[in-house]
């Protein structure tokens, strides 16, 4: 038995905790505050409690961050958590994005009604719903969720541990998998959303578990720094270096799953459709910062150890996922008809150009570094931006409302049922008067002419794709010059060509849709003989709700466009001053980010 | 017996859970198929903290039980939701999001 004395309490440098534990105990407290706060002033409280704590972990980063780069990084609790230069922008990257995707979370428009269901276990179409949507229920447990969210994000690219890492994933992962399910309107959709995700994200961290298995029986530890120490002196399992490839291959698998790069991408659109547009935003943004911090974090510190014939297997890999996720990407989004998925699709595709910056993490120079953290904050911007858009822009019920054959759900169950387009199911308990407002006008051809009627919303989303365009003088151009660039710099050009020639091909959907918005009138509302609906109709009905709304709700259904209550308008001013001030003087972003180039391994 | 023994049985257990993920249409028996993979990694880690006399390896596998659990509350909770309002957890029923 050792006496008590002689127990040594480990030394915990608690100030570089900081931003994180703000963030994760605002999380617990609101869970408690959803238990003990009257529902009436519940929203008001977590809306403060979470952007508060947002603005209080962005503090805390920035008043962190010259003692970080004078130490040149802290390992806390062991090498659990990794606060260096390079952890420490990562995670500001991903509070300022969070707290911008919160803005627009919390916005209830001038419907008075935010995107998530009333009671999100509640059956969509039954009664119980039908009366919690009258009573005015608020699912306020999304701000703690996102906080929870955020938390992991913030420890996912900070941490020296695969363990941890692993850890970090399912707390960024679990929240978001319960968030994409709360949609308002159009549930089933966000139902099967959140089970596609579910199921997918699982298997996904099972492979990345398993790799970390394959790691530690390689190295004998799960500590990065450790493994990159076997691998460097020779003391691993012997002979078994193929093992740490093996195991190395399968978390990049689990990671680049995160991010959604091609193979591993078939989740990204029917997730980014199906959840609640305010949180598409924010997973699109906040979580490919935090899977992309990771990926980086374990090339860097474990990839550029590996001998040079592993090496070069892992870039050839490397290599086929960005060039695959760059076509899929950009090929795929010319032919979409939803915006949601269409925007979906360019998030896959500015995956392959971030993996792009990353192929020479042989190298020790910080070009590749400074590329994806300037590419993280430009996209995340001009994502949530565009998301932030998309949620104001509304179909309205048409004036006569021809209430299709009611299918009844549980009754005609998935076939039919789901057969209803998804307008027409949450139709069924959503519209009760003729020119409501309803979900998001997700359909390419309803946006027509919107420049026409709301100006500076169309202008604004116009600059987000075209700055994720990369069209000079915004962001997205310098992002996408320097991830190239660092490309170039390690002898990738072929890397570098295929993305400059996907851009072009990216440019031709992002202009069809500014096109549309300015120059193409809007289609006059004619009201047709409702069709839809019906179990004679319901393939049909089902495939026209897989590309957003049916034809036949195109057209009896008008656009219009709801006033923000205040909170997406700053969001979206933010990310407007953001995309132009990055693109018109990203010098002194680009420096701070190549100073952020630094690793503790 | 020899302990690389149980590291095979590792990996062919990963695999089977892996194929179940893959090919099965039950969502429950989908999500037994990812537990089982979980587990294959546990038994991966355990064997290996062996091999290197180390006690990490088994402190892990608690983690991913953890872990494994807390997914199975997440994972349940959406496939009722699903299940409540379809009446059925194929996999292949869910089938609105397509293009």
């Amino acid at each position: 038995m050792t006496p008590a004395a002689a127990f040594v309490a480990p030394t915990i440098e608690w100030a570089y905790l900081v931003p994180v534990i703000v963030v994760l105990v605002a999380g617990v407290v609101g869970v408690l505050v959803e238990a003990f706060v009257p529902d009436r002033a519940r929203r008001a409280v977590q809306l403060v409690l979470a952007l508060g704590a947002l603005a209080g972990a962005l503090t805390s980063i920035v008043l962190l961050w010259p003692d970080v780069l004078e130490r040149n990084g802290v390992r806390v609790l062991g090498g659990a958590l990794v606060v260096d230069p390079f952890g420490l922008a990562v995670q500001g990257i991903v509070v300022v994005l969070a707290l911008l995707a919160t803005l627009v979370v919390a916005d209830r428009t001038s419907t008075k009604q935010d995107a998530f269901a009333p009671t999100g276990a509640a059956v969509p179409g039954s009664a119980y719903e039908d009366l919690a949507r009258r009573r005015g229920l608020e699912q306020t447990e999304v701000y703690p969720l996102v906080l929870f969210a955020v938390g992991g994000m913030m420890i996912f690219p900070a941490t020296g541990d695969l363990l941890t890492m692993f850890v970090a994933l399912e707390v960024l992962s679990l929240p978001l998998y319960v968030l994409t399910a709360l949609a308002r309107r159009r549930r089933l959709l966000s139902q099967e959303a959140s089970f596609k995700y579910f199921l997918l994200g699982a298997f996904a961290s099972a492979i990345f578990i398993f790799g970390v298995a394959l790691v530690y029986g390689f190295a004998g530890s799960v500590q990065l720094a450790e493994v990159r120490g076997a691998l460097l002196g020779g003391t691993g399992l012997d002979g078994m270096t193929s093992l740490v490839l093996l195991g190395l291959v399968m978390v990049l698998t689990g990671l680049l799953f995160k991010v959604g790069a091609a193979p591993f991408h078939s989740w990204t659109p029917d997730v980014y459709q199906g959840a609640p547009t305010p949180i598409t935003g924010f997973m699109a943004a906040c979580t490919k910062a935090a899977a992309f911090g990771a990926l980086l974090r374990v090339l860097y510190v474990v990839g550029q150890a590996l001998p040079p014939d592993l090496q070069e297997k892992l870039v050839v890999a490397l290599w086929v996922v960005a060039i695959l996720t760059m076509v899929v990407g950009t090929v795929i989004g010319v032919v979409q008809t939803d915006m949601k998925r269409l925007l979906a699709y360019s998030s896959i595709a500015h995956a392959g150009f971030l993996i792009v910056a990353l192929v020479g993490f042989g190298e020790l120079s910080g070009f590749g570094v400074r590329a994806l953290l300037f590419y993280l904050l430009a996209y995340g911007l001009a994502t949530i931006g565009a998301f932030a858009v998309v949620t104001l822009v509304r179909e309205r019920a048409p004036q006569p409302v021809v209430v299709p054959a009611e299918a009844d759900l549980a009754t005609v169950g998935a076939g039919a049922g789901a057969g209803t387009s998804g307008t027409a199911a949450s139709a069924g308990s959503d519209v009760p008067d003729a020119g409501a407002v309803l979900g998001e006008a997700t359909h390419l051809s309803e946006w027509a002419g919107l420049g026409r009627r709301s100006p500076w919303l169309a202008g604004a989303f116009a600059l987000f794709l075209l700055s994720m365009a990369g069209i000079p003088l915004t962001a997205g151009f310098i992002a996408k010059f320097t991830a190239f660039q660092s490309a170039v710099a390690v002898g990738a050009w072929p890397l570098a060509l295929i993305g400059v020639l996907a851009s072009a091909v990216a440019v031709f959907f992002y202009v069809r849709i500014i096109v549309l918005m300015f120059f193409t009138p809007t289609p006059t509302p004619t009201p047709t003989p409702q069709a839809a609906g019906g179990p004679g109709t319901a393939p049909d009905g089902a495939s026209s709700t897989g590309g957003g709304t049916s034809p036949v709700a195109a057209l009896t259904s008008r656009v219009t466009v709801v006033r923000s209550e205040g909170f997406t308008t700053v969001a979206i001013a933010i990310c407007v001053i953001g995309v132009i001030l990055l693109g018109v003087l990203p010098s002194s972003v680009l420096d701070l980010a190549f100073e952020a180039a630094k690793f503790r391994p | 017996m020899e302990l690389t023994n149980y590291l095979v049985l590792a990996a062919i257990l990963f695999a089977i859970g892996a194929t179940t993920v893959l090919l099965r249409r039950n969502a429950i028996i989908v999500f037994m198929g990812i537990e089982l993979m979980l587990n294959a990694t546990n038994l991966t880690f355990v064997t290996f903290a062996r091999m290197h006399g180390d006690l990490h390896g088994q402190v892990i596998a608690f983690f991913v039980m953890v872990v494994a659990a807390a997914e199975v509350v997440v994972g349940l909770a959406i496939i009722v939701a699903i299940f409540r309002t379809r009446r059925s957890a194929s996999v292949d029923d869910v089938n609105l999001l397509k293009n």
